[in-house]
């Protein structure tokens, strides 16, 4: 593979999540590398809407999905959140903060051999559940762990 | 300027566990200075990761990941002196390249 392409591809992805959405089309016909960001989805208030963003509001729940996180965190301005999905053909991750003024936080999709496994540390406004949602084949999967919080990390 | 990211690439068995810092202040849009103005938004929106030129990482992140960002990935199938290259975009289309190689552990 052309690593310059690559890097071409990228660009353009970038460009079109800021301007049009033209270039988001063309980007799914291509399989680029980098996804459109999710703007419908990171700035939706409710966790419904953003499952929806995702394609996500029939996940089912697995226990396939390791949510590794602190029972109490002191401090939500770093609260680590890691991640490992074993269903089979894990495509992607996403992590949602279900109390954030914004729910989705990250969304990670894996190619090439990477492992399905997020580590990503976050910022957590109150005491909530952390959800998981994986993308494997096509469908969606979710875990929930509650991760209390004593000094919230949004202010 | 962005301050550069640090990288940490090390060799388990086949996996090379990737660990990444990242300077950035990841404003929420929420939070007042001490003159009570909000201080605006900027946070990193994408992040890919490559391994060997080939996207192994393509994720997107809200203004909740924490202040200095720490993330990893792991890729399977990698061997020491395999090249593995950050790069971040922000939503004031900032960016950053930073790069390192896979040593074993």
């Amino acid at each position: 593979m052309n690593p310059l392409r690559r890097t071409f591809i990228k660009f353009t992805g970038t460009l079109g999540a800021l301007t049009t959405i033209a270039a988001a089309g063309l980007l799914k016909t291509t399989q680029a590398a980098a996804a459109v960001w999710n703007k419908s989805g990171f700035e939706s208030k409710a966790v419904a809407d953003a499952m929806k963003s995702l394609g996500a509001s029939s996940a089912a729940e697995s226990r396939d999905i390791v949510i590794t996180a602190p029972d109490i965190a002191e401090n939500g301005a770093v609260v680590p959140i890691e991640v490992v999905s074993r269903i089979p053909n894990t495509q992607s991750i996403s992590i949602v903060a279900e109390k954030n003024p914004f729910p989705l936080t990250a969304t990670v999709d894996f190619a090439n051999g990477a492992e399905p496994y997020a580590y990503v540390r976050i910022k957590m406004g109150q005491t909530s559940n952390v959800r998981a949602v994986v993308k494997a084949g096509g469908k969606f999967f979710t875990a929930v762990k509650e991760v209390k919080i004593t000094v919230g990390g949004c202010g | 300027m962005a301050e550069p990211m640090k990288i940490r690439a090390t060799l388990k068995g086949d996996v090379a566990d990737i660990r990444v810092l990242v300077a950035h202040p990841m404003e929420t849009g929420q939070r007042k200075d001490a003159a009570g103005n909000i201080v605006p938004i900027h946070f990193i929106q994408s992040m890919a990761v490559t391994h060997n030129g080939n996207i192994v990482y393509d994720g997107q992140w809200s203004q909740a990941v924490s202040r200095n960002p720490v993330f990893a990935v792991r890729v399977k199938g990698a061997k020491v002196g395999d090249k593995v290259v950050v790069t971040w975009t922000d939503n004031k289309n900032d960016k950053r390249t930073d790069e390192a190689t896979v040593v074993a552990g």
